[in-house]
């Protein structure tokens, strides 16, 4: 399986803070990618740099084999929502199609006009009057209708009420599976793990400007585990367990566990982890990292 | 890319043209009226004296058209930079939509050169177009008039008035660039440029060509104004040099020496005599009049010299901006 998106010790600086630092990812192809993590985390900084936008302070990042942006070809094969789903106000929605369609090789006219009807837009409406739904839906559709390889998406329905982000992200699951012909790699970002859990089966969380866990959900699942016991330091677990986070009552000891093993102490209750705990676990760890739970900080 | 650029500029082009053409039906009503009158009254007059009066009634005539033709002089170069330069990349860098563009199959160095090129051209154009259909329009008035070279004419008319607009737009792209908010970058723009436009003539042009000097027998009927200074009963003569269509530096009275110390005033050009025995008493002081200047004939070199300053400053901004957007920006 080769990668899509490769990173070697990415960093990305703005003036004396590193919004982006030491980032080493390797995201496989034919995976949809949740990319999680606070506001501010280097998120966004992340996907400019894969597409292009930003260029890297330190490190490398290649994108379908080039570091971007390489050459035309390459951007044509990476399709890109930015954040708050940027349209030409002025332009009507059939003007974009236009646009999508000579400013890329491969335009599906087609794809585009159809998903255009299925979303019930009017072509003849300017972008600026369309709802924040829609709008996101026409960048959507801007991105999937130049047959992308790589599709990226920054926060695309952080603005979005409930039902519409509902039915973007159906939209997105769709039009992603009905390219049999090819592999579609996907890759989107949220703050909220809870918009992707539905849909991702590859997770990467980003606090702190740093990659704190990447990995297959549902391997990330099975060697993550909730430990509940007596009270104890969670330096007393042996290794090849690794505390993620440690929560204390003046009885009880709360773990968020790492390993690739089973877990044999009988002193702890050992239960299955949902994939928002996990995730707030490194989340908290990377937005903290000098303040790592410790017993003496709950006494 | 054409398309999108042409899809943006439409509503612009549209004013633009409009705004031309109406100003065409005008210019192309009136014009041949005022070279009609000209033709008529001011060459006729020419052979036999003085056209003081024939020549105010040409300049009384169409003063509307005329005040307006010079309005559109200064403005127009201004509101190229400042509605066509400054939104160019400032209203995508404001909205975001910068994003969208660069991550098309185009690349940005192409999507930000065919903006510039197309919209540049379009400015350059508008500026060329009415700068022709001013100067035709004015060529009969300008015969009359101070002298085309003069710092109050000059911009009126001729080719200047693209460099101008080549400046302006490309200033507005590069403050929009790095101001990146679109009404901050007009302001900027508006400020900058009309700092450059009038620290240009006075500062600048003047010394594009060294002037030429010439020192002739004080002719009397050119005299302007002869004072007398206290306490030295100083004489002073300023004289008004008849050179036709020229920029005047400085005209000054000397001796025949060459000092400009002209001494004591002669009784007669004290205060209880008459002019007429002044003017006779300054004939006879063998009195100089030195002026620099410019002649009206180098007008074209005036012109393409000041054209090529103003272009290859906007050709220097849009190779930075150009560099800019390829290394820097987003």
């Amino acid at each position: 399986m080769t990668a899509v998106l490769e990173t070697r010790g990415l960093g990305k600086q703005y003036g004396r803070r590193w919004a982006l630092s030491d980032c080493t990812l390797d995201i496989p192809a034919g995976r949809v990618v949740g990319l999680v993590g606070p506001n501010g985390a280097g998120k966004t900084t992340l996907l400019h740099l894969a597409v292009g936008l930003l260029r890297p302070t330190a490190g490398t990042i290649r994108v379908l084999g080039d570091a971007p942006p390489a050459n035309p070809a390459q951007l044509a094969r990476v399709g890109f929502v930015a954040q708050d789903t940027p349209t030409y106000a002025g332009l009507s929605v059939a003007d974009h199609l236009r646009l999508g369609a000579r400013l890329n090789h491969n335009w599906d006219a087609g794809l585009a006009s159809d998903r255009i009807a299925r979303l019930g837009l009017d072509p003849a409406q300017r972008a600026g009057k369309l709802s924040g739904g829609q709008r996101a839906q026409l960048a959507l559709t801007l991105a999937v209708a130049k047959k992308p390889e790589l599709l990226i998406l920054d926060e695309p329905v952080a603005s979005l009420d409930p039902l519409a982000r509902r039915e973007f992200l159906q939209g997105l699951m769709e039009t992603v599976a009905d390219q049999q012909d090819e592999e579609v790699s996907v890759v989107l970002s949220s703050h909220l793990v809870t918009d992707l859990e539905r849909v991702c089966d590859y997770l990467i969380v980003l606090a702190g400007s740093k990659v704190q866990v990447t990995g297959d959900v549902d391997r990330l699942l099975a060697t993550h585990h909730l430990l509940t016991g007596d009270r104890r330091h969670p330096a007393t677990l042996p290794p090849g367990q690794e505390a993620i986070s440690a929560s204390h009552t003046d009885r009880q000891t709360t773990l968020i566990v790492r390993t690739n093993g089973p877990i044999h102490d009988p002193a702890w209750t050992v239960s299955a982890i949902g994939l928002e705990d996990l995730v707030l676990a490194y989340m908290s760890r990377g937005a903290a990292p000098e303040r790592r739970p410790a017993l003496e900080v709950q006494r | 890319m054409t398309w999108l650029t042409w899809r943006q500029f439409r509503a612009q082009t549209v004013v633009a043209s409009a705004g031309l053409a109406v100003l065409a039906i005008v210019l192309v009503i009136t014009g041949p009226q005022l070279a009609h009158t000209f033709d008529t009254t001011v060459i006729g007059c020419r052979a036999h004296g003085d056209c003081t009066g024939v020549i105010n009634a040409l300049q009384r005539q169409d003063t509307a058209v005329q005040d307006l033709t010079r309005l559109l002089m200064y403005v127009v170069p201004a509101v190229i930079g400042l509605f066509w330069g400054a939104p160019l990349l400032a209203r995508e860098l404001e909205t975001g939509t910068y994003r969208l563009a660069w991550t098309q199959g185009v690349t940005r160095v192409r999507w930000f050169g065919v903006k510039l090129v197309l919209t540049g051209l379009a400015s350059v154009a508008t500026a060329g177009l009415l700068s022709l259909m001013v100067t035709w329009w004015w060529s009969p008035l300008e015969r009359v008039g101070a002298g085309r070279i003069t710092p109050g004419e000059f911009s009126q008319g001729g080719i200047v008035i693209i460099g101008y607009a080549a400046f302006a737009f490309a200033l507005g792209v590069t403050t929009g660039l790095l101001i990146r908010r679109t009404l901050p970058a007009m302001a900027v723009t508006l400020a900058i440029f009309v700092a450059v436009q009038l620290a240009v003539p006075f500062w600048v042009r003047p010394h594009l060509i060294p002037p030429l000097r010439s020192v002739s027998a004080l002719n009397v009927a050119n005299i302007q104004g002869v004072s007398i200074r206290a306490p030295g009963n100083e004489l002073f003569v300023s004289a008004g040099p008849n050179i036709p269509g020229a920029w005047i530096y400085s005209a000054q009275v000397t001796t025949a020496p060459g000092s400009t110390d002209l001494g004591p005033s002669p009784a007669a050009c004290g205060p209880n005599s008459g002019y007429n025995q002044c003017q006779a008493t300054l004939a006879r002081m063998h009195l100089r009049e030195v002026v620099t200047y410019q002649p009206a004939s180098r007008y074209w070199t005036f012109q393409w010299y000041e054209t090529a300053i103003y272009l290859a400053v906007a050709l220097v901004l849009a190779g930075f901006c150009w560099w800019w957007v390829r290394r820097r920006v987003a």
